[in-house]
C-alpha cells in the first residue's frame, strides 16, 4: 500500500505512475475510471453474446450454435450486462461525481473503495471461466430457478461464488456512497440542496444494502441444497421450489430500480443544463424517487403471476405495481416541464437524455401492460417481456450512462469530445436500438417464447429486422469507444463550466479537476 | 467537522450499515419459515397438512356432493410404478372415505420413497383432512416389491360452496440420495 500512504502524507501530490497506481489507488477519480472502463469491457463481452443470440435468431431453424450453447448465451448475457456493465457503470459515475458534487475531497472510505472495485475482475473471471468447464456455463436463465439450476454441471459452485463476490462488491460500494453523502457534504449543503444525481444514488445505495444480502442468502441456499443435503427448495425434503422465486424476486424487483434510479438522476442533471432552466419540481423528484424505492419492496410477485397465487394476491400485486406508475409519471412530467419554454440546444448528452425520456416511457407503458394480471398470463415468458425490459434497460439505463459520459467527459479529461461524431453515434444508436427492440413487442404479442433458439416460420420477418438492428446498434458502439479514447488523448480545451447552462459544484473545479477534488470545502449558500 | 471527527463518523456509519447487511442476509433465510407458516395458515400453494387430522367428529352434509380426483406422479422418473386404484370419487363433505394408491419398485435394489401431497384448488387444502396416509412416513420397498398404500380422508363441511371438484395429487420422490429430511 505504498502509494496510499504516500498520497496520504503529501496531499498535494498527483497520481503515482505505472500499474501500481491503478492497483493500489484509493483516489475516487482513479477508481471511477476503473469502474467505467471495466463496465465498458463487460458491455462489449455481453454485447457479443447478444449478437450470437441475434445471429442464431436471424432465421428459423438451427444455424450457428447448439441450443445448449444458446441457453448459456442468454443466461450469461443477462448476468454480465446486469452485474458487469450497468451496475459498475453507475458505481463508476458515483465515484467520479459524488465527491465533486457535494464538495468533498474524496469518498468516505477510500480503501474499501479500492477493494470493492478489485473484487469485480475476479468475480467475472470466475463467471466467464465457466463457459470452458465441463457441462458449460449456466444455462437455466439468470434467475437461477431450482430445480433446473441444480442440474448445472461443474460450473454451479463457480457461478454461485461469483454472484457472492459481485454482491460483496456492490454492498461495499453502496456503504461507501452512503457514508460519503451523509458525512462528507460541504458546509451549507443540506440534504434538500443536493443535486438529484446525489439523491438518487443515496436511495439506490440503501436499496443495494437491503437486497444484495437477500440474493446472497438465496444462492447460498441453492448451494447447500446441491451439496449439503438441505431441502430449502426440494419438495421431497419438505421444501418448495416456488419459495426460491419469492426470495429471488424480493431481491430482483428492487434490483431493477437499482439499475434505473441513478439513470433518473443523470437525466435530471442534464436536462436543466440544456434547457437552461432549473429542474422543475425538485422536491417532488426527491419524494417520487423515495416512493418508487419503497414500492419496489412490495411488488415482487408480479414476476410470478402464473405460479398459482390466489386471486387476492394477484390483485394486490397488480394494484401495487400499477401504483409505481404514479411517481414515475411525476418524474416524466417534471422532465418535460423543465424543457417547456426553455432555450433548448441539442448537444449529444441532451439528445441521449431526451431519447431516454421518450424510450424509457415506452418501456414503462409495456410494463403497465405486463402488470395487468389477466393480460400477463398471455405475455408471460414471451418476447413481449424481452421487449419491455430491454426498452427500460438499453435506451433507459444504458442511454443515460452514455449521456452522462458525453456530459461529464470534458470535465473529466479537460477536452471537448467531437460533437459531430457524438451526434452520429447518437443517431446510429437510437435507430439501431428501436429496430432491435420494437419488433419484439409484436413477436411477443403473437406468441413467440423467450429463451428458445428456434421459432415458427411466421416470426421470421420481425426477427430479421431485430437482428439487423442488433448489429447496427452493436457496431455503432465501436464509434463510442473511438470518441471516448480520442477525447482522453486530446481535443479542444474545455472550460471549467464546459456547458453554458451547467450549474453545480463540479463545474466550479478546473477541467480536468485536481487529483483531490475539494481540499478546502466550498461553502454552499 | 474536523478530519478526525469525520473519520469517526464514517467508522460508526460503516459498522451500522454492516449490521444492516448481516441482518438482511439473515432476513433472506427467515423468509423460508415465514413463507411456510404463511402457506400453511392460508393453504396457499396447495400445501396440505402432512399430519394426522386431530378433530374427527363433526356433521356429515349428505345433500352436497364433491368430486375428488386422484393424481399420481413421479419426480424425475423415479423407478416406481405408481397410480391410484380409482381416478375419482364422489363424496359427501364430513364423511370419511378410504382409497388406496398402488406402488411397485421396478428395480432390483431396495428403495425408500416419500410421497408429497398437494391439493388443488389451493383454497381447498385446509379443508382436506387425512387420518391415515402413506404420505405420513417414508415408505420402504424391497427389490421388486409392490403394494397398496392406504389413504383415509374426508373433506370438511366448511369447504367453500363454489368448490365442486378437489384434486389430490401425490408426487413420489426417491429418498435414497436425500440425506436429510425435514
Amino acid at each position: 500500500m505504498s502509494t496510499a500512504t504516500h498520497v496520504h502524507e503529501e496531499h498535494h501530490e498527483g497520481p503515482a505512475s505505472g500499474l501500481t497506481r491503478w492497483l493500489f489507488t484509493t483516489n475516487h477519480k482513479d477508481i471511477g475510471t476503473l469502474y467505467l472502463l471495466f463496465s465498458l469491457l463487460m458491455f462489449f463481452i455481453g454485447g457479443t453474446m447478444a449478437l450470437v443470440i441475434r445471429a442464431e435468431l436471424f432465421e428459423p431453424g438451427l444455424q450457428i450454435v447448439e441450443p445448449y450453447f444458446f441457453n448459456q448465451m442468454t443466461t450469461m448475457h443477462a448476468l454480465i450486462m446486469i452485474f458487469g456493465a450497468v451496475m459498475p457503470a453507475f458505481v463508476g459515475l458515483a465515484n467520479w461525481l459524488l465527491p465533486m458534487m457535494i464538495g468533498a475531497p474524496d469518498m468516505a472510505l477510500p480503501r474499501m473503495n479500492n477493494w470493492s472495485f478489485w473484487i469485480l475482475p475476479f468475480a467475472f473471471t470466475l463467471l466467464l471461466s465457466t463457459l470452458f468447464m465441463q457441462g458449460g456455463g449456466p444455462a437455466g436463465g439468470w434467475t437461477m430457478y431450482p430445480p433446473l439450476v441444480l442440474q448445472m454441471g461443474a460450473a454451479f459452485p463457480f457461478v454461485i461464488f461469483s454472484v457472492h463476490l459481485m454482491g460483496m462488491s456492490s454492498i461495499m460500494g453502496a456503504i461507501n456512497v452512503i457514508a460519503t453523502i451523509l458525512n462528507m457534504r460541504a458546509p451549507g449543503m443540506n440534504l434538500l440542496k443536493m443535486p438529484l444525481f446525489v439523491w438518487t444514488w443515496l436511495i439506490t445505495a440503501f436499496l443495494l444494502i437491503a437486497v444484495m444480502p437477500v440474493l446472497a442468502g438465496a444462492v447460498t441456499m441453492l448451494l447447500t441444497d446441491k451439496f449439503f443435503g438441505t431441502s430449502f427448495f426440494n419438495a421431497a425434503g419438505g421444501g418448495d421450489p416456488v419459495m426460491f422465486q419469492h426470495i429471488f424476486w424480493f431481491f430482483g424487483h428492487p434490483e431493477v430500480y437499482i439499475m434505473i434510479l441513478p439513470a433518473f438522476g443523470v437525466v435530471s442533471q442534464i436536462i436543466p443544463t440544456f434547457a437552461r432552466k432549473p429542474l422543475f419540481g425538485y422536491s417532488s423528484m426527491v419524494y417520487a424517487t423515495a416512493s418508487i424505492a419503497f414500492l419496489s419492496f412490495i411488488v415482487w410477485a408480479h414476476h410470478m403471476f402464473t405460479v398459482g397465487m390466489p386471486l387476492g394476491g394477484e390483485l394486490f400485486f397488480m394494484y401495487a405495481t400499477m401504483l409505481i406508475a404514479v411517481p414515475t409519471g411525476v418524474k416524466v412530467f417534471n422532465w418535460v416541464s423543465t424543457m417547456w419554454k426553455g432555450s433548448m440546444t441539442f448537444e449529444t448528452p441532451m439528445l441521449f437524455a431526451i431519447a431516454f425520456v421518450i424510450l424509457f416511457t415506452i418501456g414503462g407503458f409495456s410494463g403497465l401492460m405486463l402488470a395487468m394480471t389477466p393480460a400477463d398470463f398471455q405475455y408471460q415468458d414471451t418476447y413481449f417481456v424481452v421487449a419491455h425490459f430491454h426498452y427500460v434497460l438499453v435506451p433507459g439505463a444504458v442511454f443515460s450512462i452514455m449521456a452522462a459520459v458525453y456530459y461529464w467527459l470534458p470535465k473529466w479529461t479537460g477536452h471537448m469530445y467531437d460533437e459531430k461524431l457524438g451526434k452520429i453515434h447518437f443517431w446510429l444508436s437510437v435507430i439501431g436500438v428501436n429496430l432491435l427492440f420494437f419488433p419484439m413487442h409484436f413477436l411477443g404479442l403473437a406468441g413467440m417464447p423467450r429463451r428458445i433458439p428456434d421459432y415458427a416460420l411466421q416470426f421470421t420477418g420481425f426477427n430479421e429486422i431485430a437482428t439487423y438492428g442488433a448489429f447496427l446498434f452493436g457496431f455503432s458502439q465501436l464509434l463510442f469507444v473511438y470518441i471516448v479514447f480520442k477525447t482522453i488523448r486530446g481535443g479542444q480545451k474545455a472550460t471549467s463550466q464546459v456547458w453554458e447552462g451547467a450549474e453545480g459544484l463540479e463545474w466550479t473545479l478546473s477541467s480536468p479537476p485536481p487529483y483531490h477534488s475539494f481540499e478546502t470545502a466550498p461553502v454552499v449558500k | 467537522m474536523t478530519e478526525d471527527s469525520i473519520k469517526q463518523a464514517n467508522k460508526r456509519l460503516l459498522v451500522r450499515l454492516l449490521i444492516v447487511v448481516v441482518a438482511m442476509f439473515g432476513f433472506g433465510f427467515a423468509l423460508v419459515p415465514v413463507y411456510s407458516v404463511f402457506c400453511k395458515i392460508t393453504g396457499l400453494n396447495g400445501k396440505t397438512s402432512n399430519e394426522v387430522a386431530k378433530d374427527t367428529s363433526g356433521p356429515i352434509d349428505d345433500k352436497r356432493i364433491v368430486t375428488v380426483e386422484f393424481l399420481a406422479s413421479l419426480n424425475e422418473s423415479a423407478p416406481w410404478e405408481f397410480h391410484p386404484e380409482i381416478a375419482k370419487l364422489k363424496v359427501h363433505p364430513g364423511e370419511f372415505y378410504h382409497i388406496a394408491y398402488y406402488a411397485k419398485n421396478l428395480t432390483d435394489q431396495p428403495l425408500v420413497g416419500q410421497a408429497i401431497p398437494s391439493v388443488a384448488p389451493g383454497l381447498a387444502a385446509s379443508h382436506f383432512q387425512k387420518i391415515e396416509c402413506f404420505c405420513f412416513s417414508k415408505q420402504d420397498f424391497k427389490p421388486g416389491e409392490g403394494r397398496d398404500m392406504p389413504v383415509t380422508f374426508r373433506i370438511d363441511t366448511a369447504l367453500p360452496a363454489e368448490i365442486t371438484t378437489v384434486t389430490l395429487s401425490y408426487t413420489f420422490f426417491k429418498l435414497n440420495e436425500v440425506a436429510h429430511q425435514d
